[in-house]
């Protein structure tokens, strides 16, 4: 598909607004021997219930249906594992579906539940979200990652999804980044960034206080990208409780609006076609005419530097919340962040910036939480949890976290889930002794990108308080 | 335990008849701390899966042929008439009639170029090629698609002119046949099995 149709480009029209009420997380790490998954499931689900304030009873009594976000069947050599956590989860007879969209899986999976509620077939709906990647040891975790390439065409070339997803970042490295070493260290401070504040996160897999020299000189995965560059592969779970209305406010004082769209492209880039760029409401249709002269290379979209899917999420999830200009009208954002280049690649393909300047967001200091060069407010923080590179990538799990994070933000409650010793304690982890308070002060609008693989699915969940809607919202 | 007469396929009236062992089973063993205390077990698992080629099965039957098959969309109906595509696809994505096959052997002798690529020592478990491997995206003149492949000599970069080399001794029947090398590279620069 090469052109898209009036009935395609149509901004979703749900029969009803539908609201975030709660959610809540694991642990998150490489590995948790001591833990059944049905166990770390249960540990995100308490957390959900704790948090309005309801005993797991309490909050059962709510849910009509159930949605749950597990990718890689073959990792926990358990077929319809959805239906074992279902059944430790005491949720049965109720209606329940697994969903598995790759990395994006998370994120797919609150989209299930908010047209489970928006199209009034629940009430409430849980999406839950697990993944357990400490079942094979990383060699045969790379074959299995890899079944998700096509399996005649990529999968038997090194057994590395990495490399697929590598000359993606060479193109992007070459055309955009220009191979300049400034563009390199702009990279590295994503890293940089997000693995610091990760310490901030008692859930976090991956806390590290580095520079970006660390970063380059860390082992090479593939050039230019190296370990500190990469996400994290991990296991834990996590949840979100999504309602109607009357429900949301039977439930809690304050849910937040939540809105979730969903994109694709092909799975092997092998057959993405030149196109036109599909405009974002802050684009206009000249703005890309020179791009190839600006960006020698760079004339072919999406070609292997652009991820369609992500755009495609991000036109629909901006028409059904009204967002003209996500930095404007957003105070925060959680990406996903599974290599630094492709973070960079996610800022364009979603008009943080326009398409060839993506890293400018960071060298602008807009994405931080404090600005390193101005000491104000970061214009729109990004992945504040310490995203896939600090945080985790529980791929069922990662785009319902970032919901999460997300949404504690708006609710004024983000320092209170880190901050609290009793967690950091059971976590078995150390709270630093800086420890930083990193609530974005007045947040009222932010979104989640959640994202699989070479950008075969995305989807966008932008979180509003109800205060706060924006006008023009579809 | 061995694994020895591992399983093999034919087809006869349209039916697969199997011979030998499609799996083998081996003891578990208990995972424990330092403590002792049993946390879990292995599970090993030795399995072969029949996989069909289905419509796709010219593409590689023909490598071992030195042959490079793409498919072009042949229905004057439709919107992207004439496309052509490699990977190879049975059905036009736009109106879904079967396209017809092309040989793009030639088209990918004379104007194969590399679009990307990416050179790694990391591999997953069952991985075969020799390391490091050099991925390379392979873009061609005329054809929508951009095919992706190994490089087996030389060292890649943006824009370079590669030919295609197939295995046609000892072929394994996958996408392991067909590589790239740089164009001018001679026959004796080839790996084993290989030709041009």
């Amino acid at each position: 598909m090469i052109k898209f149709s009036k009935q395609q480009l149509k901004i979703p029209q749900m029969s009803k607004p539908v609201y975030l009420v709660t959610g809540g997380m694991s642990k998150f790490d490489r590995a948790i021997p001591e833990k059944r998954t049905e166990e770390l499931v249960i540990d995100a689900f308490l957390e959900a219930a704790e948090f309005i304030k309801k005993s797991p009873e309490e909050l059962k009594e709510y849910i009509h249906s159930c949605y749950y976000g597990h990718f890689a069947d073959h990792f926990g050599d358990q077929l319809l594992g959805e239906a074992v956590i279902h059944d430790r989860l005491g949720l049965d007879p109720l209606g329940n579906v697994g969903i598995k969209t790759g990395g994006a899986t998370g994120g797919s999976t609150i989209w299930e539940a908010y047209k489970a509620v928006a199209s009034g077939y629940s009430d409430t709906a849980l999406a839950m979200g697990w993944e357990r990647m400490d079942e094979v040891p990383t060699d045969e975790g790379n074959h299995y990652i890899a079944s998700a390439a096509d399996k005649d065409w990529e999968t038997p070339l090194g057994h590395i999804y990495t490399g697929y997803y590598a000359v993606m970042a060479q193109k992007y490295w070459q055309v955009f980044g220009k191979e300049e070493e400034s563009f390199r260290r702009t990279l590295a401070e994503i890293a940089v960034k997000n693995k610091g504040y990760a310490r901030m996160n008692p859930h976090a897999q991956s806390p590290m206080n580095i520079t970006v020299e660390d970063v380059l000189n860390s082992p090479t995965v593939a050039h230019p990208l190296r370990a500190l560059d990469c996400c994290l592969m991990s296991v834990g779970a996590s949840c979100v409780i999504l309602a109607d209305e009357k429900t949301a406010y039977e439930m809690t004082d304050n849910p937040l609006l939540l809105y979730t769209s969903a994109g694709s492209h092909t799975l092997r880039v092998a057959d993405r076609r030149d196109m036109d760029i599909p405009l974002l409401p802050n684009e206009s249709p000249d703005q890309y005419k020179d791009l190839g002269l600006r960006f020698p290379g760079g004339d072919r979209y999406p070609g292997f530097t652009g991820f369609l899917a992500a755009r495609m999420a991000a036109y629909y999830a901006y028409g059904m919340a009204g967002i003209v200009d996500p930095t404007e009208d957003l105070d925060l954002v959680e990406l996903h962040d599974a290599f630094t280049i492709s973070d960079i690649q996610t800022y364009e393909d979603i008009g943080i910036r326009p398409y060839g300047e993506g890293r400018t967001y960071v060298e602008s200091g807009d994405c931080y939480h404090t600005n390193p060069f101005t000491g104000q407010p970061g214009k729109l923080p990004a992945n504040l949890s310490g995203g896939l590179i600090g945080c985790m990538h529980a791929v069922g799990a990662t785009g319902i976290m970032q919901v999460i994070e997300v949404a504690q933000h708006i609710w004024g409650r983000w320092s209170e889930m880190h901050a609290d010793e009793a967690k950091w304690k059971r976590f078995n982890r150390e709270k630093p002794d800086d420890w930083t308070d990193l609530q974005v002060k007045g947040a009222k609008r932010g979104m989640a990108i959640s994202h699989a693989g070479v950008g075969s699915h995305v989807t966008a969940t932008v979180l509003v308080h109800p205060d706060h809607q924006l006008k023009g919202r579809g | 335990m061995s694994t020895q007469n591992r399983g093999t396929v034919k087809v006869e009236n349209g039916r697969y008849r199997v011979s030998g062992n499609f799996h083998y089973a081996f003891p578990n063993d208990p995972i424990r701390d330092e403590n002792g205390k049993l946390l879990g077990i292995t599970n090993p698992a030795d399995m072969t899966h029949i996989h069909a080629y289905g419509g796709e099965a010219p593409f590689f039957e023909n490598l071992s042929n030195a042959k490079l098959l793409g498919t072009k969309c042949a229905n004057p109906k439709c919107e992207t008439y004439g496309s052509v595509y490699i990977p190879y696809r049975i059905h036009c994505p736009d109106c879904l009639m079967r396209n017809e096959e092309v040989d793009l052997t030639d088209l990918a002798r004379k104007g194969a170029s590399v679009h990307t690529f990416m050179i790694t020592e990391r591999t997953g478990a069952f991985n075969t090629l020799e390391k490091p491997i050099r991925f390379v995206n392979v873009e061609f003149e005329g054809v929508s698609t951009i095919l992706m492949g190994y490089l087996s000599v030389g060292e890649p970069s943006i824009g370079m002119k590669v030919v295609p080399i197939f295995q046609t001794k000892n072929p394994t029947f996958t996408i392991m046949d067909l590589s790239w090398v740089p164009a001018g590279t001679s026959a004796d620069e080839l790996p084993e099995g290989f030709s041009l």
